[in-house]
């Protein structure tokens, strides 16, 4: 058997990863994909530990994570698409119209 | 060790793997076949983990709808310029993020979580027993849920509108 | 003030003698323009007769009614401590009351013929009316605080009239000067005021009424009643012009002649030594203080006397004048003599302001000329200007049966009878000065020849009526109002009985022999003052301007400069003040006080331009502050046993 420690060790390098992407990345879009990559790290632990405790609970909140992260992507990535059309870049760090 | 972890660990480092790929490649349309590999990847594991179900609905919507909408906006951008270099402090950031996972590692393994999985039916992770929650202890966060996702939809063809 | 056994009366009429007058003030302020001139004016001067009518009835109903009180609102009301804006009529009041309504009367009417061609005449009327309601609230005042704000109030007023002619610069510089001075003593009067009170509150006291105080008084400690008055004494001195406070006095001679004849003569002036007769319980009891009280007189009396000989002008003379005289209404309090020092204010009221009245009719006749070298010869122009003038001019110098006469010769007695030799001293001579220069100023004037100007000579015509009457009543008065204070050996003073209530009975040391030798001796230092100034100025004198400046020495400039004391006061005073009112604008106003202001403005600034750094805008930065701030909650957590 797997122990728990495995899969929630692997949960939380997923969602490591994805915040370096968010931290790191210049493009619009691979900043939305880490983001879900971030939830999908959390999704794991969710599923994991509803395994190990026996309770259908964690899996509810996966399913309502995914429907959240649906809605999410939708609008973000028709806010990119605003952007884009007014800004012409993708780079999160051009757009600094609230720098001091 | 037996069969169910070599798998894991497959599954596991192919995970990483694919994960990192996401946030390493330059080509965004690499990073979202990568990402889409991740997420497979991850109902793989969600299966093994007795949530059917919920593996399904990960390829479903996570892997189906939502790369797909990714990949159709990549294409409708079709931006031209590439991506710039990272920031000068990246290597501050990545030391932070390994910080950050190592620490959550460490949290979460602290204690006595439970060794071997309380038992459970087969019917464990079905659609029966999963909609049999939702239905009853979840619903009000169903229907919000469901007014959630009309919520979005207006809002996107709302932003994406072409402005006349 | 109030003894035991005496019986208080209220009498609503009181605060009328006050309120007219200001009404008045307040109308002519308000409409003045709309009355015209004239009806203005006639308006200021009935409502000062009336005030001096019912003064007049509150005088003879006096006697009955023993002590008339008039409380009109509770002014402060602090814990224990109660001032009341209310008003007193005893018989030192009434007798000044008398003075300030009835003088004022006769220079309003005065002033209604010399201000006829003055475009503002309304404004004048409205400041004299409120000159008459502050003096009168002085006099009538029940308690300290509200004669404080009589006090203030003429010095007002005093600065208002004194720069009346704003247009001219010099006016306003005298008009400042003035209530400069004044405030200098003022300075000193409310801290004496502050002592007061808080000593006695201690005392468990808490009062400021005129008749609490003389109740209460023993309850002071010697020293702090010394300390007490004379700080009182500065306040006095600045009002009254005594050493060193007097400067003021000459300058204010910039304003026209009425208000030199009525605030600068009779009434404004004497209020220095009226509080001090109120407050004369406690006088009485600082033995040290009524030493340098009478000293200062005496010595101002000298002074100013010696500074009047040699003046060229003629209101500057008057000036001079008055502050002689006004010493030697201190040097009487400081003996003691407080009821002789009313007497001389009493008397002193009527030839000076006869005087001055008279000086003011010469200078209209010769439209404006003050300087007495180009007059002369005026005797035969204007017969009852000289007439009145000679009168007062006896008087003043104390020529017998005159009231200078039994009130100066009074004073004289006083300081002789208690073996003060020094002070007697210099006031005989004093005397003998005064005589010198009124006699001086009265050939210069009116004997001789003609010596003003051309263009002048055409002018000359006597006064009108309405300025040549009071000139008569007040000259009448000159002789008439000094019989009522005659010594023992004639038949006795009915002036002292009159204030016998207040002041006690005066005892009169000293042998009858020795006082008809010191008046004999007196009358002979005038007589040979008079001669001499006869010799020197009475003959006919072709060119004046020779025989004016004699022996143009040392001793004379330093006499016509009137011994330098303004440049004195610039020099120590004034320009040391100027400096650091200037250093402290151009230095350290822009560096210290703006240094700091900026300062603080300006290390704001630099923190907030730290701080604006983080604002980046862009996103990424701001999740890496997430990312630090989860590091250090989870750090946290995993530290935690």
């Amino acid at each position: 058997m797997v122990p728990l420690s495995h899969y929630l060790i692997l949960g939380a390098v997923i969602f490591a990863i994805g915040v370096l992407g968010v931290l790191i990345r210049r493009n619009l879009i691979v900043l939305l994909m880490s983001i879900e990559l971030m939830l999908n790290g959390v999704n794991l632990t969710f599923i994991a530990f509803s395994r190990f405790l026996g309770s259908t609970d964690g899996q509810v909140m996966v399913f309502f994570v995914m429907a959240v992260a649906a809605a999410e992507a939708v609008i973000g990535l028709a806010i990119i698409i605003s952007v884009y059309r007014h800004r012409q870049t993708l780079d999160p760090q051009e757009l600094q119209l609230l720098k001091w | 060790m037996t069969g169910a972890e070599i798998l894991f660990f497959i599954l596991a480092g192919l995970l990483v793997f694919s994960a990192l790929m996401v946030v390493l490649q330059r080509d965004v349309v690499y990073c979202a076949m990568a990402l889409v590999a991740a997420l497979f990847l991850i109902a793989i594991l969600f299966i093994t983990l007795n949530a059917p179900m919920v593996g399904v609905l990960q390829v479903l919507v996570y892997a189906g709808a939502i790369m797909v909408l990714f990949l159709f906006v990549i294409m409708f951008l079709n931006p031209r310029v590439s991506e710039a270099r990272p920031g000068r402090w990246w290597s501050l950031v990545v030391a932070m993020v390994l910080l950050l996972g190592g620490a959550l590692a460490a949290l979460t393994t602290n204690g006595d979580p439970p060794a071997d999985p309380v038992a459970t039916t087969e019917l464990f992770g079905s659609p029966e027993n999963l909609a049999q929650s939702l239905f009853s202890d979840f619903v009000l966060p169903f229907e919000i849920a469901s007014v959630l996702l009309l919520v979005a939809m207006v809002g996107a063809v709302v932003l994406a509108k072409r402005e006349r | 003030m109030v003894t035991a056994g005496e019986t208080i009366t209220t009498l609503d009429l009181l605060r009328w003698i006050p309120l007219i007058p200001l009404c008045a003030a307040a109308f002519n302020m308000f409409f003045g323009s709309n009355l015209g001139k004239a009806s203005a004016g006639m308006l200021a001067t009935s409502a000062v007769g009336a005030s001096f009518l019912i003064a007049l009835y509150v005088f003879l109903r006096l006697p009955a009614a023993g002590l008339f009180s008039d409380m009109l609102y509770t002014w402060i009301e602090s814990g224990g401590f109660q001032v009341r804006l209310s008003f007193q009529v005893d018989a030192l009041t009434s007798v000044m009351l008398l003075i300030v309504t009835g003088i004022g009367f006769l220079i309003h009417i005065y002033s209604l013929g010399y201000m006829a061609h003055d475009e503002d005449m309304a404004r004048f009327f409205v400041y004299l009316n409120l000159f008459i309601f502050f003096m009168l609230v002085l006099v009538m005042a029940d308690n300290l605080l509200v004669l404080f704000v009589g006090w203030e109030g003429v010095g007002l007023c005093s600065y208002l009239l004194i720069g009346f002619w704003y247009h001219d610069p010099n006016n306003v510089i005298a008009g400042n000067k003035a209530f400069i001075v004044n405030r200098i003593g003022d300075f000193g009067f409310v801290l004496g005021i502050l002592l007061l009170l808080t000593e006695l509150g201690r005392q468990g006291v808490w009062s400021l009424d005129f008749a609490e105080l003389q109740k209460h008084v023993r309850l002071l400690s010697p020293q702090m009643i010394t300390a007490i008055t004379l700080l009182l004494l500065v306040g006095a001195a600045g009002k009254s012009a005594q050493l060193p406070l007097f400067v003021w006095l000459p300058d204010a001679m910039a304003g026209p002649t009425p208000v030199s004849a009525l605030i600068h003569a009779a009434t404004m002036v004497t209020a220095g030594g009226y509080m001090t007769a109120r407050l004369h319980f406690l006088y009485a009891l600082a033995p040290g203080t009524l030493e340098v009280i009478a000293w200062i007189g005496a010595a101002t009396a000298f002074l100013a006397a010696s500074i009047a000989l040699v003046q060229n002008d003629i209101k500057k003379v008057l000036a001079y004048s008055t502050v002689s005289q006004l010493g030697y209404m201190f040097l009487a309090v400081g003996l003691g003599a407080f009821s002789v020092a009313i007497f001389h204010v009493f008397t002193h009221a009527f030839f000076k302001a006869c005087l001055f009245l008279g000086a003011g009719s010469v200078i209209h006749a010769l439209g404006g000329e003050q300087d007495m070298r180009k007059m002369g010869g005026l005797r035969s122009h204007m017969p009852t200007t000289y007439r009145t003038y000679v009168i007062a001019a006896l008087a003043i110098s104390g020529a017998p049966l005159t009231a200078g006469f039994f009130s100066k010769d009074l004073i004289l007695w006083q300081a002789f009878s208690h073996g003060a030799l020094g002070l007697w001293a210099l006031g005989l001579l004093t005397a003998g000065m005064t005589a010198f220069y009124m006699f001086r100023q009265l050939f210069m004037v009116f004997h001789g020849e003609l010596r003003a100007a051309e263009h002048v000579r055409g002018h000359l015509h006597e006064s009108p009526p309405t300025m040549t009457l009071p000139l008569v009543v007040l000259s009448l008065g000159s002789i008439f109002s000094g019989w009522l204070g005659a010594p023992e050996y004639l038949w006795g003073s009915k002036w002292d009985r009159w204030l016998a209530p207040i002041f006690g009975a005066q005892t009169h040391h000293g042998s009858l022999e020795s006082e008809i030798l010191v008046t004999a001796a007196t009358l002979a230092l005038v007589g040979a003052a008079i001669y001499l100034a006869y010799l020197r100025h009475g003959r006919a004198v072709a060119t004046m301007t020779q025989e004016a400046e004699p022996r143009a020495g040392a001793f004379y400039r330093l006499l016509l400069n009137k011994y330098y004391v303004d440049e004195l006061y610039d020099r120590a005073v004034v320009r040391p003040f100027t400096a650091s009112s200037a250093w402290l604008a151009r230095v350290f106003d822009p560096l210290v006080i703006d240094g700091i202001a900026n300062g603080i403005a300006g290390t704001a600034r630099r923190a907030s331009e730290l701080w604006q750094g983080l604002q980046t805008g862009n996103v990424q930065h701001y999740l890496v502050g997430f990312l630090v701030g989860t590091l250090a909650l989870l750090g946290y957590y995993i530290g935690q046993p």
